[in-house]
């Protein structure tokens, strides 16, 4: 099936755009069915607390509301509570988790009564009718406070704080480190992060009463998982419930999760027979969608006197929060096999303990435990260096794996293919780091007040999720595979479907670039179909940089599928053998007669009127493939920070950032680097802004945007990119996975670099973010001997 | 209620609205003009940016009562003759949007913000987008388009004003 690319590679502007650029896009919130009634929830002011009662009569009477309804009114809806996919041990705690609490509030923000009316305003302004009488608990939010002994618990029924503890080992890791040169020790802590997609959720469900089925349109990055756990949470048929994602605006894991609202809605939906909606406003989407982050994080690094690594020892203790999402407990573990991030070694071991706290669940936010692994080795490397006497790049060099294909790694995967050394010098040459140096040199020599600092970060990754059969071994409740369908239409226009969901992505020019190249038609010629349940039965969404690896490769396997009847049927009307075809942009000829020929749409054509078709054909031109990756993919590359620090104020400014990346054989290197551009502003923000915040009565305190600082174009650099290719050996088109990278790789990159500026004061570590009161704090603290 | 008469658009509206409803659910709601997306409750976001007598206003920040007598340009209003503005063109150029939810906002602030500043440069346009966020693009694309769109309005390749 191979015909030359035309499309794939670049030169196509995205199919996505026009709607979006004309105010013709269709969110969530724009759908509004006649006889919409929205709902408000009323949400518990309190941490911890008990429900002693909800009064719902004041608020039932005012202007334009329907009903209302407390958790215990509502508890009958429930064949069982909100979905959980990934208990990670036999023994994790799972506390019961219902759409509104029932008995008692476990962060503020959990839903304890619902509102319906017939206007977004009438149901809000109800909710301040309902009465609840709330007992207030001690409550606990921070991971260390809540192990504590006698410390507040978040579930009384569990008895303990402590979710799980899982652990990995390979290798004799304390034989290893007793025979080590150079033991380094290192605490990092994450701060929680708002994922903050721009579009807040929101929730619209249709029910046809009489036929007792559901069509929902969510934000939500799954509507594949949703439909069937949500189904379960009903009781209802899986069959009576189509889920529909169509515009969503970003998700970055926030929308990656089957939440309470969805429920709600179906269940009031179900109950009233009317269309049920609710749009979250954004402060309400700060303590009811999930967070990301928060863990602390011990490494401990065991080299020889060279520098050489021999051994990777990791504790982490990981914030749940009050429940557990979709895939909470798993989130650490997608990162627990890469704390060896580019490197060798021969022993092996990280534990993690899960712990619950009275705060908003966390989930998987962009990286999902790779960023938080990638920055404590990343950091660690640096430390290292300082120890042995090497710079964080001969530090590196030493360490890193051989390039070469199906590599081993110290935590016990293989990694598709490497080449660590070769986009470190690419990003090196792009830097001029030998400039860079001197210019650093020369301010530390004459004293300046602004230092300067370079920050590496040679980044590996693990996504593509993944290998079925490596889910089930980590206890995953479902597959990870993905589906697409290639339909030729009689005219011979090309339908795809794909079960991969975009929400700003760019599938459908990517699908539009693979499925045209391989079947040699025009680009403008192919639809592609999505986030509809109805329309794409098959599908696992999209979620940890997955869908070009595994979706998209579904479709390339399609496309041979397709081509390969096509074939038949051209063979069959030419009169010849396959064998004696060649195909090549959309033409079956035969070869050397090239004038003997059929292209791919009459083909088509014949497949739809079924007139004359080989033997053993059915009519139609159409082919699915359900694609099960045999391994992930790893996606790597050398990020470069150079920053300036005032270090009379504190305030770190970044004057370069340069990323050399490798995600494999690239579809679309527009679509590429704004996956990357994104990812690094995150990166940045986790770095330098942005961190979630409790006080001590359990409250949100960064609860808005306006006290959770959120970057903009002001704060934030243009990027310097490139790219080396090294394609992956997982799959037959070489690709890898770009919509992390550039989180999981840029916050210690630029904490590295506020290091390397401030370390002739004696500075050792900056804490996250580097605000410009921690930086100066740090100074100060190293002026006084104080720091490490 | 109160009466209230806008041109939003080109075309004259008479509606009558409750005194707290926000210009954006008036635009949203009343005239079905769902291009223009609500993203935040705090007025830090930008997404809901309209232009008000040719000025970029936070529709959110707004109150319908208050554009009485007003002339509105929603993103649906932009293009002139089935033509898109070369700020819509830029940005679909350089990958200027991702999710598109801020794309809206984004554009209006840069078409009144270039109309009043036609030499603005790369960090003038970082400054400007201060209050506009995007969570997609790190702004980079953004700039970009908006850079080249600086220049596509100055060469006279494009009409003058958007809101001319």
């Amino acid at each position: 099936m191979a015909t030359a690319e035309r499309y794939v590679g670049g030169g196509v502007l995205r199919k996505e755009d026009p709607k979006l650029l004309t105010g013709e896009a269709t969110f969530v919130e724009s759908i509004t069915p006649q006889g919409t009634l929205y709902i408000s929830i009323v949400r518990s002011p309190y941490a911890s607390a008990s429900i002693r009662s909800v009064d719902v009569a004041a608020a039932v009477e005012a202007p334009g509301v329907i009903a209302a309804f407390s958790g215990r009114d509502l508890a009958d809806e429930w064949a069982s509570g909100l979905p959980m996919a990934w208990p990670v041990t036999e023994d994790m705690k799972h506390p019961d988790h219902w759409p509104l609490a029932k008995d008692y509030a476990c962060f503020a923000g959990d839903g304890v009564a619902v509102v319906v009316a017939t206007g977004r305003a009438a149901a809000k302004d109800a909710v301040e009718l309902v009465e609840v009488e709330y007992e207030e608990r001690p409550s606990v939010t921070a991971i260390e406070d809540a192990l504590a002994d006698g410390a507040p618990l978040v579930h009384d029924a569990l008895g303990t704080n402590e979710c799980y503890t899982w652990a990995l080992a390979n290798g004799d890791v304390d034989a290893t480190f007793s025979r080590a040169d150079v033991v380094i020790r290192e605490r990092y802590r994450h701060p929680r992060l708002v994922p903050n997609a721009m579009e807040p959720r929101a929730v619209v469900v249709q029910p046809v009463a009489s036929a007792g089925d559901f069509t929902m349109w969510s934000t939500t990055q799954v509507p594949h998982i949703a439909k069937v756990t949500l189904a379960l949470t009903l009781g209802i048929s899986e069959s009576k419930l189509r889920v529909i994602a169509p515009d969503v605006g970003g998700g970055f894991g926030s929308k990656l999760n089957v939440y309470a609202e969805e429920a709600l809605c179906l269940a009031l939906a179900r109950r009233l027979g009317r269309p049920i909606k609710w749009v979250a406003e954004r402060s309400e989407d700060y303590v009811a969608t999930i967070h990301g982050r928060d863990l602390v994080q011990e490494v401990e690094l065991a080299a020889t006197a060279e520098g050489e690594i021999l051994g990777y020892r990791v504790h982490l203790l990981a914030n749940m929060g009050a429940y557990l999402q979709l895939v909470t407990p798993g989130v650490p573990l997608l990162g627990a096999f890469v704390y060896c991030g580019s490197y060798g070694g021969q022993a092996y071991s990280i534990e993690c303990t899960g712990v619950f706290t009275h705060t908003t669940p966390t989930d998987a936010y962009r990286g999902a435990g790779r960023p938080e692994a990638t920055y404590a080795i990343e950091r660690a490397i640096d430390r290292l260096g300082r120890e042995v006497g090497l710079d964080p790049i001969e530090i590196r060099r030493r360490n890193f794996l051989p390039a070469g294909e199906n590599v081993p790694s110290p935590g016990g995967l293989v990694y598709d293919s490497t080449n660590y050394d070769g986009a470190l010098q690419r990003a090196l040459d792009i830097l001029d780091h030998d400039a860079v140096r001197a210019k650093q040199a020369s301010r530390r020599e004459r004293g300046d007040p602004r230092q300067i600092g370079v920050g590496f970060s040679s980044y590996m990754e693990m996504c593509g999720l993944a290998p079925s059969q490596v889910l089930a071994s980590l206890n995953y409740g479902a597959g990870g595979w993905d589906a697409a369908t290639v339909r030729l239409l009689p005219t011979g226009k090309v339908e795809v479907v794909t079960g991969s969901t975009p929400h700003g992505q760019g599938h459908v020019t990517s699908w539009s670039q693979i499925t045209a190249d391989a079947l040699g038609v025009p680009f403008d010629d192919v639809t592609v179909l999505h986030g509809d349940t109805a329309i794409a039965p098959l599908g696992m969404d999209t979620y940890g940089s997955r869908s070009l690896s595994v979706g998209g490769v579904a479709l390339h396997l399609a496309c041979g599928r397709v081509t390969d009847k096509a074939k038949k049927i051209a063979a069959h009307l030419l009169e010849v053998a396959p064998d004696d075809l060649e195909f090549e942009g959309g033409v079956f000829s035969v070869k050397g007669v090239p004038d003997r020929a059929k292209a791919i749409q009459e083909t088509a054509f014949a497949a739809w009127t079924a007139h004359s078709l080989p033997d053993d054909e059915e009519p139609g031109l159409e082919a699915t493939y359900v694609y099960d990756p045999p391994n992930f993919t790893f996606p790597f590359g050398t990020h470069i920070c150079v920053v300036e620090v005032d270090t009379e104020t504190g305030a770190v400014d970044i004057v370069r950032y340069v990323a050399v990346d490798d995600c494999g054989h690239v579809i679309n290197p527009q679509i590429v680097d704004g996956q990357v551009h994104g990812g690094i502003a995150q990166g940045i923000a986790a770095a330098l802004f942005e961190e979630a915040l409790y006080d001590e009565t359990g409250t949100l305190q960064t609860s808005s945007m306006m006290n959770y600082l959120v970057p903009s174009a002001a704060e934030l650099p243009s990027f310097e990119l490139d790219r080396t290719v090294t394609p992956s050996t997982t799959n037959p088109m070489g690709v890898k996975g770009i919509g992390e990278a550039g989180t999981i790789a840029a916050a210690p990159a630029v904490i590295n670099a506020v290091v390397d500026a401030l370390w002739h004061l004696g500075v050792r570590d900056v804490g996250m973010p580097a605000t410009p009161e921690r930086v100066w704090r740090a100074i100060q603290a190293a002026k006084r001997g104080g720091s490490r | 209620m109160h009466e209230i008469s806008v041109i939003v658009n080109g075309v004259r509206h008479q509606a009558s609205v409750e005194p707290r409803t926000l210009l954006a659910y008036f635009l949203r709601e009343h005239l079905g003009l769902t291009g223009t997306n609500i993203g935040c409750d705090t007025s830090s976001c930008g997404a809901c940016t309209v232009l008000m007598d040719g000025e970029s206003v936070k529709a959110c920040t707004v109150l319908a009562v208050q554009a009485d007598d007003r002339e509105l340009m929603t993103i649906e209003g932009l293009p002139a003759n089935g033509e898109w503005h070369p700020m819509q063109k830029a940005f679909h150029e350089h990958h200027g949007l991702q999710c598109g939810f801020c794309t809206p906002g984004m554009i209006l602030t840069a078409v009144s913000y270039v109309n009043e500043n036609p030499d603005a440069t790369e960090a003038d346009i970082r400054l400007a987008l201060e209050g506009n966020l995007c969570r997609c693009t790190g702004y980079h694309n953004i700039v970009k388009a908006i850079a080249a769109a600086v220049d596509a309005m100055k060469s006279g390749a494009a009409r003058s004003s958007a809101t001319a």
